[in-house]
């Protein structure tokens, strides 16, 4: 899958650049990715630093326990086979409280962590598990009951009332939450059913 | 409102502390044992984060995405996505500090308590970058075969935009 959009992305980009004439921008930006990749890299590794220190912490002051223990609820909802108090669970509900505060920065080395307990767990260790699936598109969906970023801009550009926006940005993350994870079970019940050729 | 959630970060850092040292543990030494992990995982992820910025990248520069986004012109004006906001939910699924520029733009042009203005907080607000998540989450462990993730998480990506399109006028 990934292949294929990779490549399209690509070669789509290689024929509108021959139609729109933007070829010696398109041979900056090719050369200019790779250094743009390693920054994007380093910044990403000092916040896994970061977080990796602090949840190392967390967890052994027992904190971790605790919110997994408020989150297992919800989490039970979404992955019902999963034992709540192990390690896999206490780690994706730090990645969700991130989440739900807004704190991107911090969900994505926290979401690395849960994905490093699922692979443990996981039999075939190329192909995604059910678990994982439904991780990263609870991710993708991005619940955040505090908008820090976007209403941070919005008062930046004068705004009235910049967390206006709030219900309806729970709705609609609710809604895509709901459509992205049933659409993966469906996905996943098909592909189990019915085997497809790779 | 905005004063309180300036301290969501400090907050929670002190707490974690406070915390640890009230259950007698080496705060600083358990800091440092946590953090070595992260360079490590850092660089696991540099060759699949090579790919997704050169695709990424060549994509908004080579002017395929104003392509991208004529095509999608008919399809938008079915579900209440104004024409202006459409350039943000062709990049967000793809590039965070693409559409990142692209929401500043549109508060800039329009304002942030227009219409417009309004969607795209709210599509901002309730999306991830999908590819990107996809990208790291299953290159730090190695997933090279990602099932059914894609298409769910992009199903996902477009509900979020018609919706926000819908409670926009709503609230």
């Amino acid at each position: 899958m990934i292949n294929y959009i990779w490549a399209s992305m690509i070669i789509f980009s290689v024929i509108s650049a021959f139609f729109s004439g933007t070829a010696s921008e398109l041979s900056t930006a090719i050369i200019s990715s790779a250094s743009d990749a390693v920054s994007l890299c380093i910044r990403l590794g000092g916040t896994i630093c970061l977080w990796g220190g602090l949840m190392e912490i967390a967890e052994q002051a027992g904190l971790t326990g605790a919110v997994c223990k408020l989150l297992s609820p919800f989490l039970k909802i979404i992955f019902p086979k999963m034992d709540m108090k192990g390690q896999t669970a206490r780690a994706i509900s730090m990645n969700v409280t991130a989440n739900l505060l807004g704190l991107g920065n911090a969900a994505t080395p926290l979401g690395l962590e849960a994905m490093r307990r699922l692979q443990d767990e996981n039999p075939s260790k190329e192909k995604a598990s059910r678990d994982m699936i439904k991780f990263v598109v609870l991710n993708s969906a991005a619940f955040h009951l505090i908008p820090t970023t976007v209403a941070a801009m919005r008062q930046d550009y004068g705004s009235k009332n910049p967390f206006d926006i709030m219900p309806a940005s729970w709705i609609s993350s609710a809604c895509a939450l709901t459509v992205g994870l049933t659409a993966a079970i469906i996905f996943i019940k098909l592909s189990e059913g019915v085997k497809w050729k790779k | 409102m905005e004063k309180i959630t300036s301290y969501i970060l400090p907050a929670i850092t002190a707490a974690i502390i406070i915390f640890g040292l009230f259950k007698g543990i080496k705060v600083f030494d358990c800091f440092v044992a946590g953090a070595s992990k992260g360079l490590k995982s850092a660089v696991k992820l540099l060759p699949p984060l090579m790919g997704l910025v050169l695709g990424v990248t060549m994509l908004r520069q080579s002017g395929a995405l104003e392509v991208i986004t004529k095509m999608l012109m008919p399809v938008a004006k079915f579900t209440g996505i104004p024409a202006d906001v459409l350039p943000l939910t062709v990049l967000s699924p793809i590039s965070g500090s693409g559409s990142l520029t692209m929401f500043e733009q549109i508060l800039k042009n329009f304002g942030p308590d227009s219409l417009e203005g309004r969607i795209a907080s709210i599509i901002m607000g309730s999306t991830e970058t999908t590819f990107y998540a996809v990208t790291v989450y299953y290159g730090s462990v190695g997933i090279k075969k990602s099932g059914c993730t894609v298409p769910a998480a992009l199903l996902a990506d477009m509900t979020s935009f018609v919706v926000s399109a819908m409670t926009a006028a709503i609230f």
